[in-house]
């Protein structure tokens, strides 16, 4: 277990000293949401039917963006097939790079995306659905970003090919998340209920196959 | 099954077969097509137009058919280690993604004289259109990694992950409140359509199965023959 906390204070102390996954994540989130009032024009009713969705979109682009993160650096110098020698079972290994990325990136994207929302004029009683369904969305995110990450960590192009197979994957947390991110008097609405079942399900389901993914990389 | 593993067996099973199952496809096509043209009543509400159903539906049941047959048979590599496994959902995978292009557009045809819209994103649209990226992804990654047996090994996580979503796509119209309309041949209850539109459906659907039936084993020749010559030209380059 020990192992396992190291792995991920690894992956988030390298994530820090390197930088340019969060920086990244949260600078285009943060061009997103500047953008976006722009674009869409100074409606302010429209703006404010817009947020959830617009907040989301953001959130899970920029998720998409850090994901070749997880894995890349490790497979380019070797650390993942000495990780795979290890004590460590590979699903689990997988796991903890995904909980180092869900930390380093989507959660501080999930926690910032609220604060941001004002700039495009989130209706105040959204916020606390909100954040408790990007809360619930981000860990999606990561874990879906990490099947991706692991099926295109050996090729060249896989900027394309990552997105295609994740976005379908992305559609139901993005449909259930703006769902449950509007204002009303319960905080538990079945939509935010299957986001969290959503969240459950690829926590067991990622790991393995983002592990069978990598295997095939390492033989 | 592990009788057809030998690749030269199953070719020439194929060959045999493939004669037959094309005179049955077109006679099943024969015999649907005049049913549903000709035969089939008119909807008292739709007229004329029902008659697309006839070639959506169908398109629609392959095109999650196929899917389910490409994790099957992605399965069955991982677990059996079939031999012709891999190669089955691979040549399966552009076939399902024609039924699935095929049933979106028909499907879009039909719904602009009756629901005066081409597209809406409801439930059993955007699920159908998610099985298409699906089906576009599982393809692209046989294309984006060169060597075919790691292809493969990442090709049958792929096909086994967007599995997911076969029946959402199925339940989709039961879940929620969608623009399409509910299930009317496979439900509990039996199916709520009339007898004399029934029995034309379901000869278009065995003839549309029948199809994917020969495409699948041409493709599967193919896809041995190519292999096999891969195989050569390695050894070629071996034995210089």
């Amino acid at each position: 277990m020990s192992l396992v906390w190291a792995l991920i204070r690894r992956d988030l102390v390298l994530s820090i000293r390197q930088g340019g996954g969060i920086g990244t994540a949260l600078g285009f989130f943060l061009a997103v949401v500047v953008l976006l009032p722009i674009g869409l024009g100074p409606d302010q009713a429209q703006l404010q039917r817009l947020a959830p969705g617009s907040l989301w979109i953001a959130l899970l682009l920029s998720v998409l963006l850090s994901a070749d993160r997880i894995f890349q650096q490790d497979y380019d110098d070797g650390s993942l097939d000495i990780m795979a020698l290890g004590p460590v079972p590979f699903e689990i290994m997988a796991l903890a790079k995904t909980v180092a990325h869900w930390l380093s990136a989507s959660l501080p994207l999930a926690i910032a995306a609220p604060l941001l929302g004002f700039l495009i004029n989130l209706d105040p009683l959204a916020l606390i659905p909100l954040a408790f369904a990007m809360a619930l969305g981000s860990m999606t995110l990561s874990l879906l970003a990490a099947i991706g990450a692991a099926v295109t960590v050996g090729l060249r192009r896989g900027g394309l090919l990552i997105s295609l197979l994740v976005l379908p994957l992305y559609v139901p947390v993005l449909i259930f998340g703006v769902s449950a991110s509007t204002a009303g008097p319960d905080i538990a609405t079945p939509s935010l209920l299957i986001l969290a079942a959503l969240a459950l399900a690829s926590l067991v389901l990622s790991p393995l196959a983002a592990a069978a993914a990598l295997r095939s990389y390492l033989k | 099954m592990q009788y057809l593993a030998n690749p030269a067996r199953f070719v020439s099973l194929a060959n045999t077969a493939l004669p037959y199952i094309w005179t049955i496809t077109a006679a099943l096509f024969a015999i649907g097509l005049y049913g549903a043209l000709v035969t089939a009543p008119a909807d008292y509400q739709q007229g004329e137009t029902v008659r697309i159903m006839y070639v959506h539906v169908p398109a629609a049941w392959m095109a999650l058919f196929v899917y389910t047959v490409m994790a099957l048979a992605s399965a069955i590599a991982i677990v059996f280690r079939h031999p012709l496994a891999d190669a089955a959902a691979k040549v399966a995978a552009p076939i399902g993604t024609v039924f699935c292009f095929l049933a979106l557009v028909t499907g879009s045809l039909w719904g602009r004289p009756i629901w005066n819209t081409w597209w809406v994103w409801d439930a059993r649209l955007t699920s159908m259109f998610v099985l298409f990226l699906l089906y576009v992804g599982y393809i692209a990654v046989w294309q984006a990694i060169d060597e075919p047996h790691r292809a493969a090994l990442v090709a049958r996580v792929v096909a086994l992950v967007g599995f997911i979503n076969v029946p959402i796509v199925k339940f989709s119209v039961d879940w929620w409140n969608s623009l399409h309309q509910p299930a009317s041949v496979f439900r509990l209850d039996g199916p709520s359509i009339a007898p004399s539109m029934l029995w034309p459906l379901l000869v278009m659907g065995l003839a549309y199965a029948f199809l994917f039936t020969a495409l699948q084993l041409v493709a599967m020749r193919s896809e041995i023959a190519a292999r096999k010559l891969r195989q050569l030209r390695i050894a070629a380059i071996g034995n210089r």
